[in-house]
């Protein structure tokens, strides 16, 4: 079969799931609720589109994709402009808009410090990172660290770092988008698991990174519009002027005053700074983010996309921020949107129907009506489809660039036999995505976004800064540090309350603190300098004798500029 | 390119210029968005008393004002670099590869 065939057969076979969902679900509501029929609907009908078109791009770019650099760099063709839009869609998850807006909700002033927290990695990834990596790198960023560097060790432990990354936050992810449909589409669990699966499985192994980058456009505009209309709603209420709302958001949550200043989230000073180090440095170290400076034609245009992508995420955040507070506003005090009790009592916070994450959903109802309400649903599933879809290309090139071809073809693999496995990979990654959903949906996995930040900062991040900013790193020492690093980050977490207490069920916590960043951070850094220096080997003087050339090519793109433009 | 280039690269007063200057810019201003946000953290962490305080008569605490200028100097920050690096830098880097090309 062709692949456009194959791409035939299976968007056949996802419409006639989802047909089926739709039929089932359906026969579901004649005993539910019927109030909440219509708004599934709506929701599910602009799904529906939202999908068409995704399939529709997916298709014109599985015909243009015929190089390795077109499946997984786009053929370096994306303008910043495009770059900075798709970097923000990569990372404005469904967890950041519901979570934060829901912990807004929740607790006031203590949302905003998770918002800022995920945006202060921006500056660092423009500062440091990205002109170097689009200057010495193709693909991934194995490429850079292992430019000078032993390419088969560096390239397994890169890929290693990828793939924990990709698997920690796709659990997340699965869980959470099971969940979410669940409740908004009235959706069985599993049903909607399989068809984020095989969704992003259509995309990224037919359309690869072009597809990919165009889904993330997409739900990037849908979301900041769905998300500007709410905050633009909100604000309208209240004259434009935030201190009134502020002031009617105190008048009505039960916390009062105290939403305004920071609360009981950030326990301790040295989870705090852990947790702030793992956020700062864990983006600079996200292999699906980073992946997104080779689709760019030059350094100029991946700083530019810095740029734009930090602007996009800080508006995004701050529009949170106001929808969180729009929620305290017009929904604490309508007992509709609230699980009560006979006596007509009902807890103004915890007692939200669908629980706090839902604030955003049920704030969309509250300004914009049912219909307004499908399209937030809709933008909310789409956003989690192109986060994923995000994650699996870059788990798959991990597979198929770093591991394949360069470790066991050893740069003897024919172009198509790449992209072909690539693919292969795309399948296989979306299949234990499933079915790792599946098997942890009665599991706490709020932890697990952490781990991946926790990993990507410990592990990704000083491997790729090390190699590309001290001569001195040699593989032995990147090998040694980058796995410590690793190593160290799983283990404080899996020995730290969130793991060790409330998951595995032990009495204590071994690791007293939420986040290992601090610990791990340092010890991948020490590892890396301690290693490297100890280092005598014929490797480590090659290693550094190499550093030169590839300095020059870093901050200059001399040797790099047409690297793979065809 | 070869070995030899590479030397003459690095030997270049632009290319010696281009990296002194962008390491300088580049540091100074990852220190500060680090010292920014650290200082915040620390302050939500050691002072909460400090950002509860109000502005003038409102509601408004002086920690949503340093918040939301925290998450503005984030993007003012790049902003400051990207106009530098896309002027000043890539000016240098063309004349230095202009030059050693010829």
């Amino acid at each position: 079969m062709t692949p456009r065939r194959i791409l035939l057969a299976l968007i056949a076979c996802t419409a006639t799931t989802a047909a089926a969902i739709g039929g089932a679900w359906a026969a579901g509501a004649v005993e539910g609720p019927v109030a909440r029929q219509a708004l599934n609907w709506s929701a599910i009908v602009m799904f529906f589109v939202f999908v068409l078109a995704t399939l529709g791009i997916t298709w014109r770019a599985a015909m243009q994709t015929r190089s390795a650099a077109d499946f997984y760099a786009a053929g370096g063709g994306i303008t910043g402009w495009q770059n900075g839009l798709a970097i923000a869609g990569d990372y404005m998850s469904a967890a950041s808009f519901l979570g934060i807006s829901g912990l807004v909700f929740a607790t006031g002033f203590d949302g905003l410090i998770y918002s800022i927290g995920f945006l202060v990695g921006w500056p660092i990834v423009l500062f440091l990172i990205a002109e170097r990596l689009r200057n010495l790198g193709k693909f991934t960023f194995s490429d850079v660290a292992s430019f000078r560097l032993g390419e088969t060790p560096v390239r397994i432990l890169s890929a290693t770092g990828t793939l924990a990354v990709v698997a920690f936050y796709l659990i997340a992810q699965m869980v959470g988008a099971g969940k979410l449909i669940q409740i908004l589409f009235g959706m069985e669990y599993l049903y909607a698991v399989v068809i984020v699966g095989a969704l992003m499985i259509i995309y990224v192994a037919f359309g690869g990174m072009k597809a990919t980058t165009w889904v993330q456009i997409i739900k990037a505009c849908l979301l900041l519009a769905g998300a500007s209309f709410m905050a633009f709603a909100v604000l309208w209420q209240f004259g434009f002027s935030p201190e009134a709302m502020f002031a009617a958001a105190v008048a009505t949550h039960p916390r009062g005053d105290s939403i305004m200043a920071p609360g009981n989230l950030v326990a301790d000073p040295v989870s705090a700074i852990s947790l702030g180090l793992a956020l700062m440095f864990g983006t600079a170290g996200l292999p699906h983010i980073l992946m997104r400076f080779f689709t760019v034609a030059d350094a100029k245009a991946a700083r530019k996309s810095v740029f734009y992508a930090t602007g996009l995420i800080a508006y995004f955040y701050i529009l949170t921020f106001i929808i969180g507070f729009g929620a305290i506003t017009f929904l604490m005090n309508d007992p509709s949107y609230f699980t009560v009790s006979a006596n007509g009592s009902y807890n103004k916070i915890s007692g939200l129907l669908g629980g706090t994450n839902m604030a955003a959903v049920h704030l969309a109802n509250a300004v914009g009506g049912s219909l307004f309400l499908g399209f937030i649903s809709a933008v909310a599933f789409a956003t989690i489809l192109a986060v994923v879809a995000g994650l699996t290309l870059a788990g798959a090139t991990a597979v198929s660039h770093d591991l394949y071809a360069s470790v066991i073809a050893r740069g003897k693999a024919s172009e198509q036999k790449e992209v072909r496995l690539s693919k292969l990979s795309a399948i296989v990654i979306g299949i234990v995505a499933i079915i790792l959903g599946y098997v942890f949906e009665n599991q706490n996995v709020a932890f697990m976004v952490g781990l991946a930040f926790a990993v990507a900062a410990s592990c990704n991040f000083p491997v790729l800064l090390m190699s590309v900013f001290w001569k001195g790193t040699t593989t032995r020492g990147a090998l040694i540090g980058g796995f410590l690093g690793l190593a160290s980050a799983v283990a404080m977490v899996v020995l730290s309350k969130a793991v060790w207490v409330q998951t595995l069920g032990f009495a204590k916590e071994i690791f007293p603190y939420d986040n290992p960043a601090l610990f791990s951070m340092t010890i991948a850094f020490a590892g890396i300098w301690l290693f490297s220096k100890l280092d005598a080997s014929q490797r480590a003087r090659q290693d550094q004798a190499a550093f030169e050339a590839q300095y020059v090519r870093s901050e200059t793109g001399l040797g790099a500029a047409a690297a793979h433009l065809h | 390119m070869t070995q030899g280039d590479y030397a003459r690269v690095l030997q270049h007063p632009r290319f010696r210029e281009l990296t002194r200057e962008r390491s300088k810019f580049a540091t100074a201003l990852s220190i500060a968005i680090l010292a920014i946000y650290l200082g915040f953290i620390l302050l939500v962490a050691f002072a909460k008393g400090l950002l509860a305080v109000k502005i003038g008569d409102g509601v408004t605490s002086l920690g949503i004002v340093l918040g939301i200028g925290v998450i503005l100097a984030a993007w003012l920050l790049t902003g400051i670099y990207v106009r530098r690096a896309n002027g000043r830098f890539d000016a240098l880097t063309s004349d230095l590869v202009r030059e050693i090309e010829r």
